[in-house]
């Protein structure tokens, strides 16, 4: 049973390490905002839970094993926060091109509320 | 163990590089706050390293500093983001710095020539009473 876990534990570790390695090349290689924003967030909510995860499986003690279930609610819930507006403040700035989008409904929905705007004044 | 930690160490330490790398380039203020929260996320996972090896327990209320305070700084930046100039967030050279700083000395030159220097500490002039 103890060496499962360990087995678990190292399994973790490494898939944690390996999406750091991942985000640090994605980083380096993708052209825009948003896809430097899409390969940053993955260690920092999957990446971050799996190193919990084998820190867990590793000393397999109660009270460690409860702070470390808060550790990961906080990350998910700093984390998504921090990219929201880091690529909000990208799109309001005009670091965002349409034309490298495959869907942007944000630029659609502002360009029909200007519209019936105009429409509500005359 | 010790080969599972020292993999995962080379791994963090590779990724953690090239991170770096997208900070020192850039090229807007944004590009190296999203780095800045990888490198966040890398931190975390060396010290979950550090645990692992020395089976230590105080290191696991770093790790929830670490996340409730990693994100403050991004999120500080992303509000007071401005439009920024093209090549605004670029490091300048050393040769681009000395030519920077030649344009102004030349620009202050030319103005201080081109003002009068008849108000900058020359003769009294009119009747001196007193």
């Amino acid at each position: 049973m103890s060496t499962l876990l360990d087995v678990l534990a190292a399994a973790c570790l490494v898939a944690g390490s390996g999406l750091a390695l991942a985000a640090g090349v994605g980083l380096l290689r993708f052209p825009d905002l948003l896809a430097r924003s899409h390969a940053a967030t993955k260690p920092q909510v999957l990446g971050v839970l799996l190193m919990l995860a084998g820190l867990g499986f590793w000393l397999r003690s109660g009270p460690v094993t409860s702070v470390l279930v808060l550790i990961g609610l906080f990350q998910m819930v700093t984390a998504p926060v921090a990219a929201h507006l880091v690529t909000r403040a990208g799109y309001r700035t005009g670091k965002v091109t349409s034309e490298s989008l495959a869907v942007d409904e944000l630029t659609q929905d502002l360009r029909s509320a200007l519209h019936k705007e105009g429409e509500s004044e005359r | 163990m010790t080969v599972v930690l020292i993999f995962c160490g080379v791994l963090l330490v590779t990724g953690a590089v090239l991170v770096l790398v997208r900070l020192q380039r850039g090229p807007t203020m944004l590009d190296r706050t999203i780095a800045l929260d990888a490198f966040t996320a890398i931190l975390i996972g060396a010290f979950v390293l550090i645990a692992v090896a020395t089976r230590r327990r105080d290191i696991v209320p770093i790790l929830a500093v670490l996340s409730l305070v990693g994100f403050v700084g991004s999120v500080t930046i992303a509000r007071f983001a401005a439009v920024e100039p093209e090549g605004e967030g670029r490091i300048l050279t050393r040769e681009e710095v000395a030519a920077l700083e030649r344009e102004r000395l030349a620009a202050e030159d030319a103005e201080l020539a081109a003002s009068d220097d008849e108000h900058h500490g020359g003769p009294a002039q009119g009747e001196v009473t007193g």
